[in-house]
């Protein structure tokens, strides 16, 4: 067993845990934050994308013994003060969701996309979310959810 | 008309879901989010044989590994019955072989599960599963349907004798011989439609916990049909009372027909919650889904197809191998031979056609209902001979379509294939609307200035109807589906004005929470904000079948409407009582029952529901509060319809497929919420072309799945679906009150073909005539090098 301290979502955490424990384990079995879901056994779907250190990771691939120190945003937390992130909002609007299982990880994804790349076009954004893999809505109302969230954004830049 | 305020109708209104707030906040609840105080976690250990007899079972390294509770074989578990085949094919001898919670004696496939191993956490389990050792004998191994069938194929089942699940047919198969006999032109192709993985993004799994006291088990599940698993689960696989079930889907992540079907988990989950007396959890990893749940299509088809030089055309004769898999799954039956032969003409009138069909056990997956279940497999059939047909006598695709489509005089219409009518079409305008979209002549005057510069445009059409909101009871009955097709719902208005809809249907991304509270806030008048829809929980819904077949809004949107219906007309009689007024003379209008002629003289729907819930004042024989179930079997299927019109560029060099526009014309008949129709259009174009260009599940001669993660499979990412252009015609269905068809499954129903269809259009200088799918860039390239 191991001793990692990690802060989520702004909430500090210490637990003892197995070295061979994955993120997303620790995330929804230790923490009960069950918005990040596991899809595949070879880190292609990016159900499991959260961010460590501002930056998306899939979390089914990275072992929770390598986020000692690290500050991690799931889903959960991407909404403040009971105001939706743009994306969230965006996924909404433009009905980015059917099921919701790739959700959070699609949101997670696009969040950082939209970091790095604030007006992305069309193909900018297919390319940036390669990454994830959605089985219902053919990407096409998931583009729309990400431009939506990228004018709001730049309209408000605080909305980040 | 003073008093009356019309409030404004939400039935035809792109609303954003009601679903989504908690689904976008990570705080959706799906199976693998469920915990239960003191559960077990189970894992399994499978077999890396196609086919092979077990010869031994090793536990004693699992069982001795800390936190390993016990381990049991498909022996344990003789006392439940095998799953059941719940549709067999129609008129004919099937042989089902359905399996068990786990395998005994022998494996038919990769993955067949031989034991499981039940620990305290997922890790301990995973171990302790490697630990168990089996000692096999391998068999012999077929892969391929029509092998299967033949003489000395490894033979998998004692219970079906040559590997034959069914062999069954439709139509006339004399008028078909002889219309194909006399043709002027007779087109003739072998086509393969691959075998597919679903891939819901969550996969299966349950959880189960059982109570000693009460003989009492509850079992959540990823399930489109919590009732109908609860049925099967006690009636049929453990032979105790329906009651002792209760079955509970939650949030489910994606289905598209795998979710429908009885599978052991659910079973091995039950039997061991009751054996150690503590709740057990199997979920399905990515690999195990690919292996052991159902695939779909797989179908093997010599098809010919007989027309007139001037494009009519005269008959239809078809032979397909349909692969079942290892096992016969709940309704693998009869996706290939109802779902399919009997729609085989699609939207042409076709004189004379015959439909035969072999469904084959062989050492793979099961395969059952995947998106569209038959449909796709019948439309990519007929509209890849149509085109065939229209190049061999040298006319424009659209033309051949034009001349052979039923006309809207013609329906009801009977296909002479034991289907049903179809219901209502116009399927000329959609075409048009379709092709205008595209800039058809334009493009064609385009494609042959393109080609003089070497490059290989082709522009491809797919008309399609289907068969959606699949009923009525009576003729699935006889379609050899084992039990009704009817769909349910109870309305409630309580005391203080809140309706409460549950419903046996099961939504898991179409939105029906969203859809038929629109519904029923319109038609009772009420906010919609006041509509709650409840489902998914067999303890607090009434039965259901569930959601699949493009049934939901069609038969159990229905049902919804009926039981409002019902509650209007109980609600005016109060009204009639209240007001001191004739009961003729109450209409209920706009949330209001007044009396016709002073609408200020009346009473809100709230008001009714809390004078019927208070029950002081009822009329004599009046039961107190506004409470309706219905349970609506519908008069007939519905059948959508519309033309899908794909462009594509082949580069000859490499093979590689770029598709620079996809249009998508759909009538699904009256649309309750366009933006969702819109999203399910969307989907289900992604999954058809994705059949056409990426996607096939893969096994070797010996049985191994070579496509077994998601590494292999190629589900499209964003990068690889393009933008989709849509817009719809409408033609309201006459079979049920709300003039809707259905949307789930179109997209995937037309779109195959549509891609392949411009693929070869592209081709076609090269002389090709047809090419299997997925059309990947070897495929193409060795087509054009004749390699």
């Amino acid at each position: 067993m191991t001793t990692i301290t990690v802060t989520v979502n702004g909430v500090r955490y210490t637990s003892e845990v197995e070295p061979r424990l994955l993120l997303v384990h620790y995330l929804r079995e230790h923490l009960n934050l069950t918005g990040t879901h596991i899809g595949c056994d070879t880190s292609q779907c990016g159900a499991c994308v959260v961010h460590i250190n501002g930056v998306s990771v899939k979390s089914c691939t990275t072992l929770a013994v390598q986020c000692d120190g690290a500050e991690i945003t799931t889903i959960e937390g991407l909404a403040h003060d009971g105001q939706l992130h743009p994306l969230q909002e965006g996924f909404w609007e433009k009905h980015g969701l059917q099921c919701g299982f790739c959700t959070p990880g699609m949101i997670m994804a696009a969040a950082d996309l939209l970091k790095r790349n604030p007006n992305p076009t069309d193909e900018e954004i297919r390319h940036g979310l390669e990454g994830n893999l959605c089985r219902c809505t053919g990407y096409e109302n998931i583009v729309r959810a990400v431009r939506y969230a990228a004018e709001k954004m730049a309209a408000a830049p605080a909305a980040d | 008309m003073t008093a009356i305020e019309m409030k404004e109708r939400l039935v035809g209104r792109a609303l954003k879901r009601r679903e989504d707030p908690k689904l976008i906040t990570g705080h959706g609840n799906y199976l693998d989010d469920i915990k239960l105080p003191g559960m077990l976690h189970i894992a399994l250990v499978r077999s890396p044989y196609a086919h092979a007899k077990i010869v031994s079972i090793d536990a004693s390294k699992a069982l001795a590994m800390p936190g390993v509770v016990a381990v049991f074989t498909g022996k344990d578990m003789l006392d439940i019955n095998p799953m059941p085949a719940a549709w067999q094919a129609a008129g004919v001898k099937n042989y089902p072989v359905p399996p068990r919670a786990l395998a005994v004696d022998k494996v038919a496939l990769v993955g067949d599960p031989v034991a499981m191993v039940v620990a305290e956490d997922r890790y301990i389990a995973r171990d302790a599963a490697d630990a168990v050792e089996v000692e096999y004998e391998p068999l012999p191994a077929v892969v391929d349907a029509r092998k299967a069938v033949e003489p000395g194929a490894p033979q998998i089942h004692e219970a079906a004798p040559n590997n034959i699940v069914f062999e069954w047919e439709c139509g006339n198969k004399a008028a078909a011989d002889a219309a194909i006999a006399s043709a002027e032109v007779v087109v003739k192709e072998e086509i393969i439609n691959q075998r597919l993985i679903p891939t819901p993004m969550e996969t299966r799994g349950s959880i189960a916990r059982y109570d000693a006291t009460t003989g009492e088990w509850t079992v959540w599940m990823t399930s489109q049909a919590p009732h109908v698993h609860r049925l099967l689960l006690t009636a049929f696989v453990f032979g105790v009372p329906e009651t002792k079930l209760r079955c509970i889907a939650p949030n489910v992540g994606g289905g598209f027909g795998q979710k429908i079907f009885c599978y052991n988990d659910m079973a091995f989950t039950m039997w061991a919650a009751r054996k150690l007396g503590r709740p057990v959890k199997f979920v399905e990893d990515r690999s195990e889904n690919y292996k052991y749940s159902t695939h779909g299509r797989d179908h093997i088809t010599e098809a010919e197809l007989a027309g007139t030089r001037d494009g009519k055309i005269t008959g239809l004769r078809v032979k397909t191998w349909a692969n079942i898999g290892a096992y016969f799954s709940t309704v693998a039956a009869g996706i290939p031979t109802t779902l399919y032969g009997r729609i085989i003409t699609g939207v042409y009138k076709i004189p004379a056609a015959y439909v035969h069909v072999t469904g084959a056990y062989t050492n793979t997956a099961m395969v059952d209902a995947y998106r569209g279940a038959g449909r796709p497999e019948a439309s990519y059939l007929i509209e890849r001979m149509v085109d065939r047909f229209a190049a061999e006598i040298g006319m424009d695709p659209a033309e051949v379509r034009r001349k052979n489509f039923i006309q809207p005089e013609d329906f009801p219409y009977d296909n002479g294939l034991g289907l049903l009518p179809y219901d209502s079409g116009n399927y000329e305008p959609a075409l048009n609307k379709a092709l205008e979209i595209a800039g058809y002549a334009e493009f064609r005057k385009q494609q042959a200035e393109l080609r003089q510069q070497g490059r290989y445009l082709g522009i491809g059409i797919s008309s399609y109807v289907e068969i959606c909101g699949i009923a009525p009871s009576a003729w699935m009955g006889g379609q050899g589906w084992g039990a009704g097709l009817w769909e349910s719902a109870n309305v409630r208005v309580h005391l203080t004005g809140k309706v409460v809809v549950t419903t046996g249907s099961l939504p898991h991304g179409q939105g029906l929470e969203t859809t038929f509270a629109q519904i029923v806030a319109d038609e009772l008048g009420v906010p919609y904000e006041d509509v709650e829809v409840q489902w998914g929980d067999t303890q607090g819904t009434p039965f259901g079948y569930g959601t699949y077949g493009s049934r939901s809004l069609a038969v159990g949107g229905v049902a919804i409407k009926r039981s409002v219906d019902k509650i209007k007309e109980k609600a005016r009689k109060l009204a009639a009582h209240l007001l001191e007024a004739n009961e003729a003379d109450i209409v209920f209008e706009n949330g209001r029952a007044y009396v016709k002629g002073s609408p200020d003289k009346g009473k809100t729907i709230g008001e009714l529901a809390a004078a019927a819930a208070v029950a002081y004042n009822l009329p004599p024989g009046m039961e107190p509060f506004l409470d309706e179930t219905s349970y609506y079997d519908p008069p007939n299927c519905t059948f959508p319809f519309g033309t899908h019109v794909c462009i594509v560029e082949v580069d000859p060099e490499t093979g590689h497929v770029k598709l620079l526009r996809y249009i998508a014309v759909d009538d699904c008949g009256n649309q309750i919420n366009p933006l969702i129709v819109e999203g399910q259009i969307h989907g289900g174009i992604a999954q058809g072309l994705a059949q056409a260009l990426y996607e096939g599940a893969v096994y070797n001669e010996d049985g191994q799945l070579l496509t077994g993660t998601l590494m292999d499979y190629a589900v499209p990412t964003a990068a690889m679906v393009p933008h989709i252009e849509t817009d719809h015609t409408v033609t309201p269905s006459p079979v049920n009150p709300l003039g809707v068809k259905g949307a789930g499954e179109a997209g995937t129903i037309a779109s195959a073909q549509c891609v392949m269809n411009a693929i070869i259009d592209a081709l076609a200088p090269f002389g090709v005539k047809h090419l299997q799918m997925p059309a990947t860039p070897e495929r193409i390239w060795r087509a054009i090098h004749g390699k």
